[in-house]
């Protein structure tokens, strides 16, 4: 059987059905064994797309994602997105063509070391030496890709060795690789310790992030919560893994979460971090970070443990098999409840002073945290949300209210602007029967609206709605209250014409700029067939507050 | 409910991070893959989190597949436990073995050209002797000199040579194996 053949067989035992991509001279071998192989392609229309489609599908299911693309520039275009996937532990395949092996080294036409150039922002790579090997990475890759801490893939094979003939025998069983061996279970002992610290907290909070996502434990995480009248707060990636609103929901933290739950942390006696990494977002200033707490801090990565901030607890493991666990031992406590009243009643304070909140226009202007109030009520809090990067994603955060995983999609650790289509694509394409929004940025879905074409040519029924306020909003934002408000590059200048730039690629395209239509708009955009883009015109110059400015601790946050 | 191991009440003022620093030199054994471009994951790992490596060894192992890298350290700047966990990380790292400082045995070899006038030249060859080391190549000008030992002994050596002038020098990186226990 071809090496390519071969591949295709892998990627289909390993449960493949769909794979995202573009064709080209190195990997030719691959496009024409793929006639052949009963899977799904999606042409993509840049190799990015390609990789953020591949992440959306991952990130909507928990299923690997994979994306092709041909050696040199097809294998430089996916790098964006490979970076995007490893920041934020998304389990994805790449595979890509490579110059044949008697050109490596010789600056061959289109030759360019992907696997050394992806080194740093992989969780691992093969090249491929000798075509027998192609079947037995692709198995190698799936396991690495997705076990563990998720994250991405490559596999780099040359354009000879995909077109030679090998002996294919169908692979048994796990993978052995002698340096890989991801924990899962905690310990329990340290299980057990950070119960009891727990019983003895004062003023505990709970903090997750997307590691609870990842490990499909969001249901064992709210029983965890639930065991006491715990605060929880999440990360914008852990967003969903605890039911919002409810009376133990503190909002999100960080950078622009919430008063009450920055506060919180301020003031806690002890922080339980579940699947979450400290990231300078949520820390700000690390030397005043939570400076009355102790830490316990679980997750399946035993490098994030004190990486960033000291642990006194720390326990590896998987969420899913520590989380239940540490419920059980909690519970055999019978830690008594009422000791968290005065810590109840602070935080009750700073939700009653600090709510989130924002002046709302008093004719039909826009204001951007009304669509995204407008954007859950039309979509009834029921779709996956993509997101692109910057204040619309900020407010989405802020004000949909997320109540299950896996249904709020956006490059959190990268900040990839031009995420939000290709991920909706993705994730739609994963979830034929959800209603899939992706909430764009008009700064960031230029970057990449040739993917416009994609969803037209699949019939790919993604609805985008464009949050236009005409800047790169976000940097506008720093620039103003940060940098003297000398605006340099920030104003999108002439808009397109969204609506029309949509239906030239056979969409639908809407625009609303009216407050009292704007429901009804949303609603009007998710009732039609087919791809649709809703250009809505919000506010130009709107800030996303409350925020604490960089490298301050949470008691410096503003607005 | 009393069990070995936890005790009955966790007092949060009593619990400790643990220390992040230790201060000392740290010589870290890897067993790795012997595959293509192991050395530049290790050595991106490092670049990329700003570890720095004080020496670097590589050699073959008792085990055609399997290499062994040698990296000495310094833990007064990096937090051991960090860089470990990180290289763990790394797919085709097998093992990696913080070698306990009095359990271990390291060596390393280096190669010194130096200056060798008439005046100096028995002074040099007299530290040679002290410090067990061979004359390996000798001219009318310069000496040279092969010394092995610790990190430290090499060191040495080289602050007694320096001021006849070092023309230049060669060191291996210090390769470390651990001491066999003393037989029960
Ligand atoms: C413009 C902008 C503004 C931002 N502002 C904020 C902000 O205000 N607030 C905010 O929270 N973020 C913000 N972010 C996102 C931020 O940059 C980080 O991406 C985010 O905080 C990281 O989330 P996390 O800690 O949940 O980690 P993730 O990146 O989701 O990592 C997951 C962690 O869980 C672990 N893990 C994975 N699988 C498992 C498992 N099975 N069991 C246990 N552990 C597991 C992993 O090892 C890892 O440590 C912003 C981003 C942008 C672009
Ligand atoms: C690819 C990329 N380039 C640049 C940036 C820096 N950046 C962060 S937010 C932002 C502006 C985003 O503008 P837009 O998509 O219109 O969203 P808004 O902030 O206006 O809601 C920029 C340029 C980035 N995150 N990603």
């Amino acid at each position: 059987m071809r090496a390519a053949d071969a591949l295709f067989q892998a990627l289909k035992a390993e449960g493949v059905e769909h794979v995202f991509g573009i064709p080209g001279g190195a990997n030719l071998p691959i496009y024409d064994a793929l006639y052949d192989a009963d899977l799904i392609h999606i042409q993509a229309r840049h190799e990015q797309g390609a990789g953020h489609a591949a992440e959306g599908y991952a990130k909507a299911t928990g299923k690997v994602g994979v994306a092709m693309a041909t050696s040199g520039p097809g294998a430089t275009n996916l790098i964006t997105a490979i970076a995007d996937a490893n920041l934020d532990s998304v389990p994805t395949v790449f595979i890509t063509g490579q110059v044949r092996t008697d050109q490596i080294g010789t600056d061959g036409f289109q030759e360019a070391d992907v696997t050394g150039m992806t080194l740093p922002v992989v969780k691992h790579s093969f090249l491929v030496t000798d075509p027998r090997q192609i079947p037995d990475y692709i198995h190698q890759a799936f396991h690495i890709a997705s076990t563990g801490r998720p994250g991405p893939v490559l596999v780099d094979i040359p354009q000879d060795l995909s077109r030679a003939e090998i002996d294919y025998q169908p692979a048994q069983g796990t993978p052995t690789l002698p340096g890989y061996k991801p924990p899962t279970e905690g310990n329990i002992k340290q299980i057990r310790i950070a119960a009891k610290a727990l019983a003895n907290s004062r003023r505990p909070v709970i903090y997750g992030g997307g590691g609870i996502v990842n490990a499909n434990a969001s249901t064992e995480f709210r029983e965890f919560c639930l065991t006491d009248r715990l605060p929880v707060t999440l990360t914008v990636m852990g967003l969903g893994a605890f039911e919002a609103p409810h009376e133990q929901w503190l909002g999100m933290l960080g950078m622009h979460g919430t008063r009450a739950a920055n506060y919180a942390m301020d003031e806690a006696d002890l922080i339980v971090c579940v699947g979450a990494r400290f990231d300078d977002r949520i820390t700000g200033k690390l030397s005043e970070f939570a400076p009355r707490a102790k830490f316990v801090h679980i997750d399946v990565d035993p490098a994030e443990i004190s990486k960033n901030v000291p642990a006194h607890i720390p326990i590896v493991g998987d969420a899913a098999d520590v989380l239940p666990k540490l419920t059980r031992e909690y519970r055999a406590l019978d830690a008594d409840s009422s000791r968290l009243d005065d810590w109840w009643q602070r935080i009750r304070a700073w939700q009653n002073e600090h709510p989130l909140r924002y002046e709302d226009s008093h004719d039909s202007e826009i204001k951007p945290q009304f669509m995204i109030e407008a954007m859950y009520e039309a979509t009834e809090g029921d779709a996956i949300i993509t997101s692109d990067v910057g204040q619309h994603q900020m407010w989405a955060a802020q004000y949909y209210h997320f109540s299950e995983p896996r249904r709020w999609l956006n490059s959190g650790g990268l900040g990839t602007m031009g995420f939000g289509l290709p991920a909706a694509i993705g994730a739609k394409v994963a979830r034929p029967d959800e209603t899939v929004v992706c909430l764009a940025g008009d700064g960031s879905l230029v970057m990449v609206c040739q993917e416009f074409a994609t969803a037209a040519q699949h019939e790919i029924p993604v609805k985008v709605f464009l949050m236009n306020n005409g800047h790169f909003g976000m940097v506008r934002q720093w620039q103003e209250l940060f940098w003297q408000e000398r605006y340099q590059s920030v104003a999108m200048g002439p808009s397109p014409d969204w609506p029309k730039l949509a239906e030239a690629f056979g969409w639908t395209g809407m625009q609303c700029s009216d407050k009292a239509e704007l429901r009804d708009a949303m609603r009007a955009a998710l009732d039609t067939e087919g791809p649709v883009l809703l250009d809505v015109r919000v506010t130009q110059n709107e800030n996303c507050y409350p925020m604490i400015p960089a490298g301050h601790a949470a008691r410096d946050m503003v607005g | 409910m009393s069990e070995p191991g936890t005790q009955d009440v966790v007092r949060l003022e009593d619990l400790e991070a643990s220390r992040q620093l230790t201060g000392r030199k740290h010589i870290l054994s890897l067993l790795v893959e012997d595959k293509p471009g192991v050395l530049a994951r290790i050595a991106g790992l490092f670049s990329r989190r700003g570890f720095n490596i004080d020496t670097l060894a590589v050699g073959p192992t008792d085990d055609p597949d399997v290499s062994r890298i040698t990296l000495t350290l310094d833990g007064a700047v990096h937090p051991i436990d960090q860089v470990t966990k990180q290289l763990h990380k790394l797919v085709n790292v097998i093992k990696i073995r913080d070698m306990e400082p009095n359990g271990t045995v390291a060596r390393e070899m280096a190669l010194f050209r130096v200056n060798a006038s008439v005046e100096g030249r028995a002074e040099i060859m007299q530290f040679a002797e002290i410090y067990e080391a061979k004359v390996v190549d000798v001219s009318r000008r310069s000496l040279t000199i092969e010394v092995t030992g610790s990190q430290e002994k090499v060191d040495s050596f080289e602050r007694m040579v320096r001021p006849h002038g070092l023309i230049e020098m060669a060191r291996t990186g210090e390769v470390a194996i651990t001491k066999s226990r003393p037989e029960a």
